[in-house]
């Protein structure tokens, strides 16, 4: 997946995480989070946006994120929502997740 | 024994907070809700949310059920795509007004199920009826697919429809209400009453509450965790019911003992129709955990 | 007859009895009530005056109450002066501190502070001490435990600074005045009236002189010995918050109704019970849960205590609770009450919860429901530092009323937003497990096995019951392994239990 264009995705209420994904053309991945439990949870938020990219196959991107305490599965549904906005992709790709 | 339907909690799916308790409370069902809670520009992110929810949290064996947008567009079809992936949870079908209506859905559900070698027919529904046409053609609705545990009254657009509005003593549910019960006991399947709104209206909530137990509903969606209480102490039989109950079973097992054809309890006949009343009664209590 | 004092037997033995009357030593004042109150009052013209009256000097210790809570102008305006005046190394002994003292900062840094004692820090203050603002690390007190040392000397307060918000010419504070309706309110001035009664000098800061006597008062004119009058004491917005308003999350009512629940099975729920609520959401909530039961079985509970809010005030109001002993009022419809009901009573912090009295209230309690930042397998509480470590609340009278309730209910949530509040370890161990006795969370409640028969209560009414490790483990799965908090070697916070002994250390966060 191409990130074509910048994209938001999620909310600043609590338990949610707000997505901006921008272009970031042969720079790879670069993630910027202001969390609200930076101290106890800033190493997983990142490793969660990034795998999620990655399964995403979205090699190039810059992220900021600022995350008022959400939980993996929102932080992977802000950022494959990001994602594909910045994509313009619409035929979505569903993981056998629930296996 | 069968799952208890008496409260069906909505829980807008774009909103990760109110997901992420929506399991802590005793309700029996959760409904995620992709369709009017959501605006339109925020589809993507709630099915998002909703599938990731599905597909990791637990929820302790509460009832899942996820209301999607129009199976005949593509945002329904996107939801069908994601939330029958998971395995997790019934669908329901919003604005059913025809048996055609269900099938559209069903022919996406086991496409679907096919496709990703889930066995077909898991994926169960729920239609919710909303019109006037809808409740009409409720038995032919209740009757369409195996796949339907049951049929919902949804009361909002209905009373639009009937160009009218929604009273406190609700006259004008009755018909819909009737019609729809009727159809899905007609059809061996579960009917579930409409939301009423005014959370701050307990007395009145318990008043509906009360009536549509009284015509029969198996129970009601509700919008707050505050109402769980009221449904669930109205739906749970009095210890006087239980007791009557018991005693009725007693008389049948010692008529059976003595082979006697009549059975009788205090100079009363005891029928058929008594005997699966107080048998639903005792299945009742043993489900709510009144009766051990 | 001129009385000659030789003719008293023993004279040697009855002390100060050593002069005789002399008519010519005074005169008859003959000024009256209105003349005398301009006349001859203990008001002083400034802030000033009053400090240099005082014999303040450089490393003493001056204190502060917080019933102003975070709309209080008299401890920035104290301090303003006293850098001004170019006092140093003072310590500041305040019975709390929050968000609205962050310009203490300043004089930190500069030297006019050198070291503080509090019951809690919040804001911008908490999170530079945490990062090591301080050479000294603050210590941190119940109010009970300050109370107590305060009584007993280990903490000797020099000079008292004491915003009132009614105050006669002689000295006679009160969080209201009985005269006057409207005006800045705090209702109870317990925190205060220690001070007042051991300071070496009171200082009275008001907005508000009224005539003598300002009955009823919460502090005395015979401890009090400077008046100054001030344009503004504080923000009313920050001291009340309007009108206590049930919740209406139902997440804190099913936390409340459990705990009501709980407290119905404990075996305390009896005519005649005493109870203490604390003024967090869900624990606010209790009292209307408790309510029902109450005018159900027709039980009326004999006092409650402690910081009192409006809910509790209702349940008076409506003969379900005899009596209030008010130590802090925290709305406005409190402090009306106070003002208005006859056995709404206001008691100092000693009376509510000094160790040093076996008599004190909190050993009078029954129940106490409490909140908490965060509970840990051994039952300790933390209502401190927050899970980052920060400082970012106050003890309050939580050891003190976990010690002397005979049943203490810890309600939380589970977890708050991504942070479990059901841990392994409490960051901070403000109140010990061993005077814990209930969690009530939202998803499980767990009694402290050391409670045997209490336990054995709960389960006989059929509450569900986890173990405290349970609860834990829920919260984990939930919202993921957190990473351990990083400290430096560095103490910036000692924490003490209520007899003065310290019960844990606060470091300081690395970044």
């Amino acid at each position: 997946m191409k990130i074509q264009k910048t994209a938001v995705a999620g909310t600043m209420e609590s338990s949610d995480i707000m997505v901006t994904i921008a272009p970031n053309e042969g720079n790879g991945m670069e993630i910027d989070l202001d969390s609200t439990v930076e101290k106890q949870y800033g190493k997983i938020i990142r490793r969660t946006i990034e795998e999620t990219l990655k399964e995403l196959k979205v090699h190039d991107a810059r992220v900021h994120a600022v995350d008022k305490g959400a939980l993996d599965c929102a932080i992977q549904a802000r950022v494959k929502t990001a994602a594909y906005r910045a994509s313009g992709e619409q035929s979505y790709q569903w993981g056998g997740e629930a296996k | 024994m069968k799952r208890l339907r008496r409260t069906m909690l909505f829980v807008p799916g774009n909103n990760p907070g109110m997901i992420k308790d929506a399991g802590i409370y005793e309700q029996d069902s959760i409904m995620f809700d992709l369709e009017d809670s959501v605006s339109v520009a925020e589809k993507d992110a709630a099915r998002f949310l909703v599938y990731q929810t599905l597909s990791t949290i637990d929820y302790n064996g509460k009832e899942l059920v996820v209301r999607i947008n129009d199976p005949t567009t593509k945002c329904g079809i996107d939801d069908l795509e994601s939330i029958v992936r998971t395995q997790k949870a019934i669908i329901r079908l919003p604005k059913t007004e025809s048996a055609q209506d269900v099938l559209i859905c069903e022919y996406e559900i086991e496409r679907i199920e096919r496709e990703n070698g889930i066995k077909v027919g898991s994926t169960g529904m729920m239609a919710a009826i909303e019109s006037a046409a809808g409740v009409l053609n409720a038995k032919e609705i209740a009757f369409s697919s195996k796949r339907l545990v049951g049929i919902a009254l949804g009361a909002e657009d209905y009373v639009t429809d009937l160009k009218t509005k929604r009273s406190p003593e609700g006259v004008e549910l009755l018909f819909g209400r009737s019609m729809i019960l009727l159809a899905a006991r007609a059809a061996g399947i579960d009917a579930i009453d409409t939301v009423y709104s005014d959370v701050n209206n307990e007395e009145g909530f318990r008043k509906e509450v009360e009536l549509i137990h009284q015509l029969g509903f198996d129970g009601k969606s509700i919008i707050n965790p505050r109402q769980i209480k009221t449904v669930h102490e109205i739906y749970t039989p009095s210890r006087k019911d239980i007791e009557k109950a018991l005693d009725i079973m007693d008389a049948i097992e010692e008529a059976h003992r003595k082979g006697s054809g009549v059975i009788a309890l205090n100079g009363k006949m005891i029928d058929k129709p008594v005997v699966a009343r107080a048998q639903r009664t005792l299945d009742l209590a043993r489900a709510v955990g009144v009766l051990k | 007859m001129r009385i000659q004092l030789e003719e008293i037997p023993h004279l040697e033995e009855l002390g100060n009895v050593s002069r005789v009357f002399d008519p010519d030593s005074f005169t008859k004042n003959s000024r009256t009530l209105a003349e005398r109150e301009k006349l001859n009052n203990k008001i002083v013209p400034s802030l000033e005056d009053a400090i240099r009256l005082t014999g303040l000097k450089d490393g003493m210790t001056v204190s502060f109450h917080h019933h102003f809570r975070n709309g209080d102008y008299i401890v920035n305006i104290v301090m303003d002066k006293l850098a001004e005046m170019g006092f140093h190394d003072l310590a500041l002994a305040a019975s709390s501190l929050t968000d609205c003292h962050a310009p203490l900062i300043k004089h930190i840094k500069s030297g006019v502070i050198r070291r503080i004692e509090t019951s809690g820090l919040r804001g911008e203050l908490a999170n530079e001490i945490s990062h090591g603002l301080m050479d000294i690390p603050v210590v941190f007190r119940s109010h009970g435990g300050r109370a107590y040392a305060i009584e007993t000397g280990e903490l000797p307060i020099d000079v008292a600074f004491l915003g009132a918000p009614s105050c006669d010419p002689y000295g006679n504070a009160n969080g209201y005045s009985r005269d006057v309706d409207g005006g800045v309110m705090c209702g109870s001035m317990g925190y205060a009236k220690c001070d007042a009664q051991y300071a070496k000098k009171t200082v009275i800061l008001t907005n508000h002189i009224v005539s003598y006597p300002n009955a009823p008062f919460g502090i005395p004119e015979s401890d009090v010995d400077y008046i100054v009058e001030v344009p503004e004491i504080g923000n009313p917005d920050g001291i009340m918050s309007g009108a206590t308003r049930f919740t209406k999350n139902p997440k804190e009512l099913m936390i409340a109704e459990t705990a009501a629940n709980v407290i119905e099975a404990s075996g305390r729920f009896k005519d005649g019970f005493s109870i203490q609520m604390g003024s967090g959401g869900a624990s606010l909530a209790v009292a209307r849960f408790l309510r029902e039961k109450m005018l159900r079985d027709q039980i009326k509970a004999s006092f409650a205590l402690g910081g009192i809010t409006g809910s509790i005030v209702d349940l008076h109001e409506e003969g379900l609770i005899s009596k209030i002993l008010d130590v802090q009022s925290f709305d406005l419809r409190t402090a009306e009450s106070l003002k208005n009901n006859r056995f709404h009573q206001q008691i100092s912090a000693s009376y509510y919860a000094s160790p040093s009295n076996e008599g004190t209230a909190v050993n009078q309690l029954d129940l106490v429901v409490l909140s908490a930042l965060e509970v840990d397998c051994g039952y300790n509480v933390n209502v401190l530092t927050g899970s980052d470590g920060v400082i970012r609340g106050a003890i309050g009278g939580h050891p003190d009323t976990a010690y002397g309730a005979s049943v203490a209910i810890v309600v939380c949530p589970l977890t708050r937003g991504r942070i479990p509040c059901v841990v392994k370890h409490v960051n901070t161990i403000v109140t010990p497990g061993k005077v814990v006795d209930v969690i009530v969370t939202d998803q499980g409640v767990a009694v402290n096995p050391r409670r045997k028969n209490l336990l054995k209560k709960i389960q006989d009414a059929g509450i569900p019951l986890c173990t405290i490790e349970e609860l834990q483990q829920k919260a984990e799965h939930i919202v993921g392994s957190p990473d351990p908090i990083e400290y430096t070697d560095r103490v910036v916070g000692v924490v003490t239990y209520r007899d003065g002994s310290v019960i844990d250390l606060i470091r300081q966060v690395k970044d």
